[in-house]
């Protein structure tokens, strides 16, 4: 056997995996899926959610861990769906409700596990945020910038700007708006201009069609990165 | 003083101090610890400069600052060596006295001795206080000895002798096979073994490799760990030094809050003593190991005494916690193999060195060796810090050192292991402490901390107490501790102001059996303890609280109801004064009658009332 890969059972069933793959990528290739909010497979997996949790261990002396980080180690036998494990996924969700009352994914996502409404004191019900950080880390890991970033603990913890002003790193990419799974981060588009955490974007036309492309502080960063002059950008990808 | 290049150019400097004269001078140790400080003890030091100045050179004595002697409820406390008087809540009054009678003429004043509770005798020395008696001095023993800013004092206390041993005659396998059988478990609360530890970081792949020292101690009301870095830096630095020899490390950090200054001060100094003399930097007493500490200061985040987000902080990043595998001994600071162990640990080596592993591990329990040093605090006769083997019973703490409940009163329960720790009941006033014991009654070690309560302390609100800390500095990553101590914190209030519902004690312990299972780290883990804990000791105070919205300890405001005797009050108007809702009329001279629509429970009618007129029932 390639030393790469290791056995291990999930669910019951033996199966084979690479080394230090994730469980959720290892029980995925074996069809096996464990739902997930904070993972994105464009992403550093973090743990921030907890839904994607598993059981392992030998009978008797097992433990949650989270399946996004954890990896797939020699003779581990892993549950995806044990009655605990469905415990804290459903408690999960429902402590998800109180705090994002008007995330309609996870109003979906606990009626796939039986729970409709939540035993919990909801937080002003146009709440969407989870927290998941996938805009944190999208904005650091494939945009480059940081421009954004959790900011306070747990009784004011907040996805913000420095000092909540606006910020000098943001290039109004917007793909912090594109990831958000619960569709929380303002974002508006008027008249060549993009607004996104408070900042107004000047857009760049197109020099032969004239169509918005994107805002120029973005075309500066990709000439900032490629080291080529920024108006090689001014053209957009359907009249190059 | 000299730049020590072999181990023995330091022995010879040792023993130079040792037959200085100075070494057998009469001595005024004034103490200087977190307890004493604030109660004047640099006021009373100034006052023992002042006397000795104009009483000449005619009195020979050596006055020093030392650091935390550990009866804090007795500061200021003063010891005189060699004798071991210990004088307790020295005023600089008493000063000219001291001098004057004891150093002078030899006399004890009884007036400033402990008196023993049972027939009011005086009790000068040290051995004789119950409070030292039980105790087992390896961390605290030098802190009444030295002066923490004299690297000399730590030479001839014995400092450094370890470090001596380990570079002259151990491998760094022998210093972890050591550390290994002694049996140390880790102080900051983990209880995780030292040795192995270490091995993992050992083996760990990579040249280079850390070392963290853990001194975020954050609990409310624990103060070991800085009671050592200010009182005894130089015994964290010679145990690290010694781990850094052991896992191949040749760069520290010691990462200690913004909020402990003299801390701060003490080791920054500590560190610079051991630069310039030889004991840490390149090829340390001729042996070739060099090694570096560095102090990395946090911003007081509870969270941060966690390792891996501890380990954020020090990079400069927010404090999160990051799930484990990898584990720091493989993938640490930096990503490279780091060894993290809290400030008792580190100062706990020197000694497991110098009298042997085997001797630390005839100490304690089967599972727990050596001693643990506690915080002891809250409703008790004498607080302070206390070192104790593992093993000895809460009731040998609380009654023996602890001198019993405060006021005559009585042993409700004791929490140990700082704010996610149990409350522990009567009941188990024999229980043995160590580390698995307390887990087994729904505690835990933690760091250290033991807050006593009496009968006075309502179990539900010290579990919502408790959760308003642990709400307040959860991190806020991971969903199951965000939201579960938002939501139970929601719950307890709701309880101790009369709203709470049948329902709520089995849906928080729903609550905290994900909170337990699935948090991301050990404070979202542990966090639950005092819920479940006062649930399962307590549950008839959370049934008078919800079914008949009252109050057993009369605590909860919400649940109080205050009214005034007209057989008793004398009309003199007192709580009208002090009444800030207006809720309390009636003529002078007359009894008084309390609007209780108008009430606002503050009781401060009930605190001011010399005739006790005002009733508080529930």
């Amino acid at each position: 056997m390639n030393s790469d890969y290791v056995n291990l059972t999930i669910d019951g069933q033996a199966v084979k995996s690479q080394s230090g793959l994730s469980l959720l990528l290892a029980a995925r290739e074996h069809g096996i899926d464990i739902p997930t909010l904070c993972y994105h497979d464009d992403l550093k997996p973090e743990g921030h959610c907890r839904l994607c949790v598993v059981e392992i261990g030998e009978p008797g002396r097992t433990r949650l861990v989270n399946s996004c980080t954890y990896p797939a180690e020699p003779g581990l036998i892993v549950q995806t769906a044990s009655e605990k494990v469905l415990q804290a996924r459903r408690m999960v969700l429902e402590l998800l409700l109180a705090e994002a009352p008007a995330a309609e994914l996870i109003q979906k996502m606990a009626a796939e596990h039986g729970i409709y409404e939540t035993r919990f004191k909801k937080a002003d019900p146009q709440a969407r945020c989870i927290l998941c950080a996938q805009c944190v880390r999208t904005c650091r890991e494939v945009v480059g910038v940081s421009a954004i970033s959790m900011a306070f603990r747990t009784p004011k913890k907040i996805v913000a700007t420095p000092f909540k002003e606006e910020s000098e790193a943001c290039i109004g990419c917007g793909s912090c708006v594109f990831i958000c799974p619960t569709n929380v981060i303002p974002y508006t588009e008027k008249d060549g201009i993009r607004t996104v955490w408070g900042r107004h974007f000047e857009l760049q036309p197109c020099k032969v069609c004239g169509n918005y492309i994107a805002p120029k502080a973005q075309l500066e960063h990709w000439a900032k990165i490629t080291g080529d002059p920024v108006e090689r950008f001014f053209v957009c990808r359907d009249c190059r | 003083m000299p730049k020590l290049e072999t181990v023995q150019q330091l022995e010879e400097y040792r023993r130079r101090l040792l037959t200085h004269p100075d070494a057998q001078a009469l001595q005024i140790l004034v103490c200087g610890g977190p307890g004493c400080l604030p109660m004047g003890s640099e006021e009373v030091a100034a006052a023992f400069r002042q006397e000795l100045k104009e009483r000449g050179p005619a009195v020979k004595v050596l006055l020093k600052e030392s650091g935390c002697q550990g009866w804090c409820s007795k500061a200021v406390k003063v010891m005189i060596r060699p004798q071991e008087i210990t004088y307790q809540q020295v005023t600089p009054q008493d000063v000219p006295e001291i001098v004057a009678e004891t150093l002078i003429q030899g006399k004890i004043l009884d007036r400033l001795c402990y008196r023993d509770p049972a027939d009011q005798t005086a009790k000068a020395h040290k051995s004789e206080i119950p409070f030292y008696q039980g105790q087992q001095p390896l961390v605290l023993g030098k802190m009444d000895l030295i002066d923490p800013t004299s690297l000399d004092d730590y030479l001839a206390a014995g400092g450094y002798r370890a470090l001596q041993q380990v570079l002259e005659q151990m491998s760094p396998e022998a210093v972890i096979q050591a550390v290994g059988r002694s049996g140390l478990r880790g102080r900051g609360g983990g209880g995780f073994p030292t040795g192995r530890k270490w091995r993992l970081c050992r083996e760990a792949s990579g040249e280079v490799k850390y070392l963290i020292c853990n001194g975020d101690e954050g609990d409310p009301g624990a103060f070991m760990d800085r009671a050592v870095m200010e009182g005894n830096p130089h015994a964290v630095l010679e145990g690290m030094i010694i781990g850094g020899y052991a896992i191949g490390a040749h760069q520290s950090f010691i990462y200690v809050r913004h909020e402990y200054p003299l801390a701060v001060k003490r080791l920054s100094l500590a560190i610079d003593q051991a630069r310039q003399c030889g004991l840490l930097g390149d090829n340390i007493l001729g042996s070739g190991f060099a090694f570096e500490v560095k102090i990395s200061k946090g911003a007081g985040a509870f969270v941060c005494g966690e390792e891996t987000a501890l380990i954020r902080s020090v990079e400069g990043d927010i404090g999160e916690p990051v799930p484990r595998p990898p584990y720091p001994a493989q993938h640490g600071l930096w990503g490279k193999p780091t060894v993290i162990n809290n400030v008792e640990t580190w100062a706990n080596l020197p000694e497991i060195i110098n009298r042997g592993a085997d001797w630390f591990a005839a100490m304690g329990t089967e599972k727990s060796k050596g001693t643990k040093v506690f915080s002891l605090v809250g409703a008790v006769n004498h607080t302070g810090l206390v070192e104790v083997p593992m093993g000895t019973t809460l009731r040998q703490i609380v009654f023996d050192l602890g001198g019993g409940i405060r006021d005559g009163g009585e042993f409700k329960a004791v929490q140990t292991g700082g704010p996610s720790g149990g409350c522990i009941p009567k009941e188990y006033l024999d229980l043995p402490v160590d580390y698995d014991s307390l887990q087994s009654v729904g505690s835990i070690m933690g760091s250290g901390g033991m807050i006593v309560m009496d009968q006075s302390s309502c179990m539900v609100d010290v579990a919502r107490y408790f959760m308003s800390f642990l709400h307040d500095e959860s991190c806020g990553k991971c969903t199951p501790c965000r939201e579960g101590t938002k939501q139970i914190l929601e719950i307890l209030t709701e309880i101790t102001q009369g709203r709470g519902s049948e329902e709520h004690p089995a849906l928080m312990e729903e609550l905290c059996a994900t909170m337990r299972s699935a948090s991301l780290c050990g404070l979202g883990q542990s966090a639950v303890n005092p819920v479940l804990s006062t649930l399962k000791y307590f549950r008839e105070e959370y049934e008078a609280h919800i079914q008949q919205k009252r109050c057993p300890a009369l605590v909860c405001r919400s649940l109080l109801k205050y009214t005034i005797d007209p057989e008793t009050c004398t009309g003199c108007l007192a709580c009208v004064r002090e009444c800030p809702a207006e809720a309390i009329r009636g003529e002078a001279g007359e009894p008084q009658e309390l609007d209780q629509e108008l009430c606002v429970k503050c009781g401060q009618c009930y605190e001011i009332c010399k005739f006790k007129a005002v009733k508080v029932e529930s």
